[in-house]
């Protein structure tokens, strides 16, 4: 019979599908910003080819992927929100918290400007500004990192975004390249990490429209899900990541890693 | 108009360069949805008869209830198969989150309500032109079922392509259970959706456009086997 | 007066069968014994095909009583086979459509295609043993509905309107067939509204007139001097369609 023929080599390539499970691996989540402008596929082949350990990255919000860490389905977490990663090795989620790099966010908005707040120095004269002009802007709203960022800001500025949140305000709940997408299809203010928006293609009318505010600064820490909470950690290769990541091997990667010829991530691990 | 263009061209140019990384993408895809439409036929088509020809109580609510299903939102159905998988999970001590078993199991919890109702459907109105027949030789339960089934097989493909149609464009599931990892559970779909995110809508449409032609593929290699097959069974 | 066969005779009792409101079989009483070609007659719409499914076991009476002169159900059902209007032939070769029966029946393994072979070979479809079943003509079809149905060797054989759809060469061959399986001793209830055909195969007639036995006579005497009017109208050609 044809048909029981066809049907075994069905059956036996649905089973030889975990075979592919096979390599050492670790499971690392990040966050897009990491995973989208690039940096990951720069650095992880690094890594491999010294250690023969596969890094299986998984990129979601900072906010999930620490949950991610907490269920215990992630053996390191790679973030960018240092009081929410605090928090994660308090509770004892996390074994210790290490610096790894920093770039920074930029306020990005359309080339018209409405709200009059380019060319500023100051990010919290800016927010005021974009509120003040009702312009539209556009929020992450999915408690990543950068969303983190930006309810600091709105906070720093005096202004409690929950309570004067209007139409103009649009809370997206998306990822970085999502909600840029819309930020460029309603030509709206929204607050980028640069790595992203250097990779980002699709900007139609929008630019940078202030950078280089010292509250800007977008600081990485990496950190191994505590195996005293999680048996399955995989205690040893996680921490061998950890530790090339902040070496002067892997924090020299990470300089060099460029989109057009400009640098995305500055490393700045402890010495 | 000029990124469609654009994008039409770009999908040509993978097509030619049939690059590497792309083909292991492909085959992941093609890998995982056919896998789990091979789950889903295999428990959907005997689910779906039996309940065509069986008569109990509760039967109507069970129709009405796999129907609904066929519109299951694959997210709900990719966080579901998370929990379960997850290590906080029952399922946990598997270890198959984000490997590509884990996204066979979603997708054919999407699909398995689609084939088995199709199913249902098809047998039922099967059963009407051979009930008597059957019964008048003595068939009877499971046996007239698995008789009705085998000679309905041609018809009962489209519900097989429908369910493989579901699985190969779905995004949702897979993306959570999967978790996009690249060269591991990168998928078509969530490539897609990556190149989507990063702005890159061109390069995303391309990639889409290859997708559709895969699935057009697909669907017309099953129909000539099935013309074939039909013009010599009749 | 009824000779005995294994399940033969048949009896039917006050008979009643009633869907959607409609009486559709009305107080039917009669006896059936092996041995002579019954045919039933009567207008689209009488019943016949009703009555016949009431007695082969398809359909359960609203009322009355079915007895067979054997009381085990299995053997009862075993010795009974029907053809119908349009055959249902499953989606494989001839032979393999035969040999399904023979599973269904429980036949041993060993004799299945033995038997097979010969019944193909008693409806002259030998030479097309291996052609899918669903590809053959209209008349080979119900031709290869009769081999399955012989197959089994059963004592009495239902033909619910075999030849209705067929054109006049394919139905001659069906009688031929038809006779032969008369010929080798297998009692056959036959429903028809052709004339013709009752005079080429029957010997007697039950003529179902509204879901009411009318008439049952020898087949001269029901054409030559039929006892009831509705009989009488039937065979002038008066309501052949009612």
């Amino acid at each position: 019979m044809e048909v029981k023929r066809w049907l075994t080599g069905l059956i036996a390539a649905a089973v030889m599908l975990p075979a592919l499970a096979q390599q050492k691996f670790i499971t690392v989540a990040s966050t897009t910003s990491t995973e989208q402008s690039g940096l990951f596929k720069h650095l992880l082949p690094l890594f491999e080819k010294r250690t023969g350990i596969q890094v299986r990255v998984v990129a979601l919000g900072t906010g999930q992927a620490l949950d991610m860490g907490k269920r215990g389905d992630a053996d390191v977490v790679f973030v960018h929100a240092r009081p929410l990663e605090e928090k994660f090795v308090t509770e004892g989620f996390g074994v210790k918290r290490f610096e790894v790099m920093y770039n920074d966010f930029v306020l990005i908005g359309p080339k018209a400007d409405p709200a009059r707040v380019a060319g500023g120095k100051d990010v919290l004269e800016a927010f005021r500004k974009v509120k003040a002009a009702q312009a539209p802007f556009v929020s992450r709203g999915d408690k990543s990192g950068t969303h983190f960022a930006e309810l600091e800001i709105w906070k720093a500025a005096g202004i409690d975004i929950a309570k004067h949140k209007g139409r103009w305000y649009r809370d997206t709940g998306q990822g970085m390249g999502p909600a840029l997408n819309s930020a460029a299809g309603m030509n709206a203010y929204i607050l980028a990490d640069r790595g992203t928006w250097l990779s980002f293609k699709n900007r139609a009318d929008l630019s940078i429209v202030l950078e280089g505010d010292r509250r800007l600064f977008n600081q990485y820490g990496i950190i191994l899900v505590n195996p005293a909470k999680h048996p399955t950690v995989k205690k040893e290769t996680g921490q061998a990541f950890i530790d090339w990541v902040v070496s002067a091997q892997g924090q020299k990667a990470i300089a060099e890693y460029r989109i057009g010829g400009e640098q995305l991530f500055f490393p700045n691990a402890a010495k | 108009m000029d990124a469609i263009a654009q994008a039409l061209h770009g999908a040509l140019g993978l097509i030619v360069a049939a690059d590497r990384a792309l083909l292991g993408i492909v085959a992941l895809s093609l890998q995982v949805s056919l896998a789990a439409v091979l789950a889903a036929t295999l428990l959907g088509l005997p689910l779906g008869a039996a309940i065509a020809i069986g008569r109990f109580p509760g039967r109507r609510a069970l129709v009405i209830l796999l129907n609904a299903l066929m519109g299951l939102p694959p997210v709900v159905v990719g966080l579901f198969v998370y929990l379960m998988l997850s290590r906080a999970g029952p399922l946990g001590a598997s270890g198959l989150l984000f490997t590509p078993p884990a996204m066979v199991i979603a997708q054919a919890i999407l699909i398995l309500p689609i084939i088995a109702a199709l199913c249902r459907q098809a047998v039922e109105d099967a059963w009407i032109e051979y009930e008597e027949q059957l019964r008048s030789l003595g068939a009877r339960g499971i046996g007239a079922a698995l008789t009705l089934v085998w000679d309905i097989r041609f018809s009962l493909l489209t519900a097989v392509l429908a369910g493989l149609g579901r699985a190969s464009a779905e995004v949702g599931a897979v993306m959570i259970v999967g978790g996009n990892i690249d060269g591991v559970t990168r998928v078509m779909t969530t490539t897609i959706a990556l190149e989507t995110s990063k702005g890159d809508l061109p390069l995303a449409l391309s990639l889409g456009i290859v997708l559709i032609v895969l699935v057009i593929a697909l669907n017309a290699i099953a129909h000539l086997v099935k013309d074939a097959a039909q013009r010599r069974y009749g | 007066m009824a000779a005995n066969g294994r399940i033969l005779p048949l009896a039917l009792r006050d008979l009643r069968y009633a869907a959607g409101g409609r009486t559709l079989i009305d107080r039917v009483s009669l006896q059936i014994a092996a041995g002579p070609t019954t045919l039933m007659l009567g207008a689209n719409g009488a019943g016949k095909s009703v009555l016949m499914r009431l007695m082969h076991g398809l359909l359960a009476p609203t009322s009355g009583e079915i007895a067979w002169s054997d009381p085990d159900p299995e053997r009862r059902r075993r010795l009974q086979a029907m053809v119908f209007q349009r055959p249902v032939l499953l989606r494989r070769s001839a032979l393999a459509n035969i040999v399904y029966a023979l599973k269904v029946a429980r036949v041993a393994r060993a004799e299945r295609e033995r038997l097979a072979v010969e019944a193909l070979e008693s409806v002259g479809l030998l030479h097309l043993a291996h052609r899918p079943a669903r590809v053959l003509s209209g008349g080979e079809q119900q031709r290869l509905a009769l081999a399955r149905a012989w197959a089994l060797h059963p004592e009495v054989l239902f033909l619910d309107e075999p030849t209705a759809s067929l054109d006049p060469s394919a139905t001659r061959e069906i009688e031929r067939v038809i006779q032969a399986f008369d010929a080798a001793g297998t009692k056959i209830i036959m429903a028809t509204h052709n004339l013709g055909q009752v005079r080429r195969l029957g010997d007697e007639v039950l003529f179902i007139h509204q879901g009411r036995l009318a008439e049952r006579a020898p087949v001269e005497q029901f054409f030559s001097q039929p006892a009831s009017p509705e009989a009488a109208s039937f065979v002038k050609g008066e309501l052949p369609w009612k």
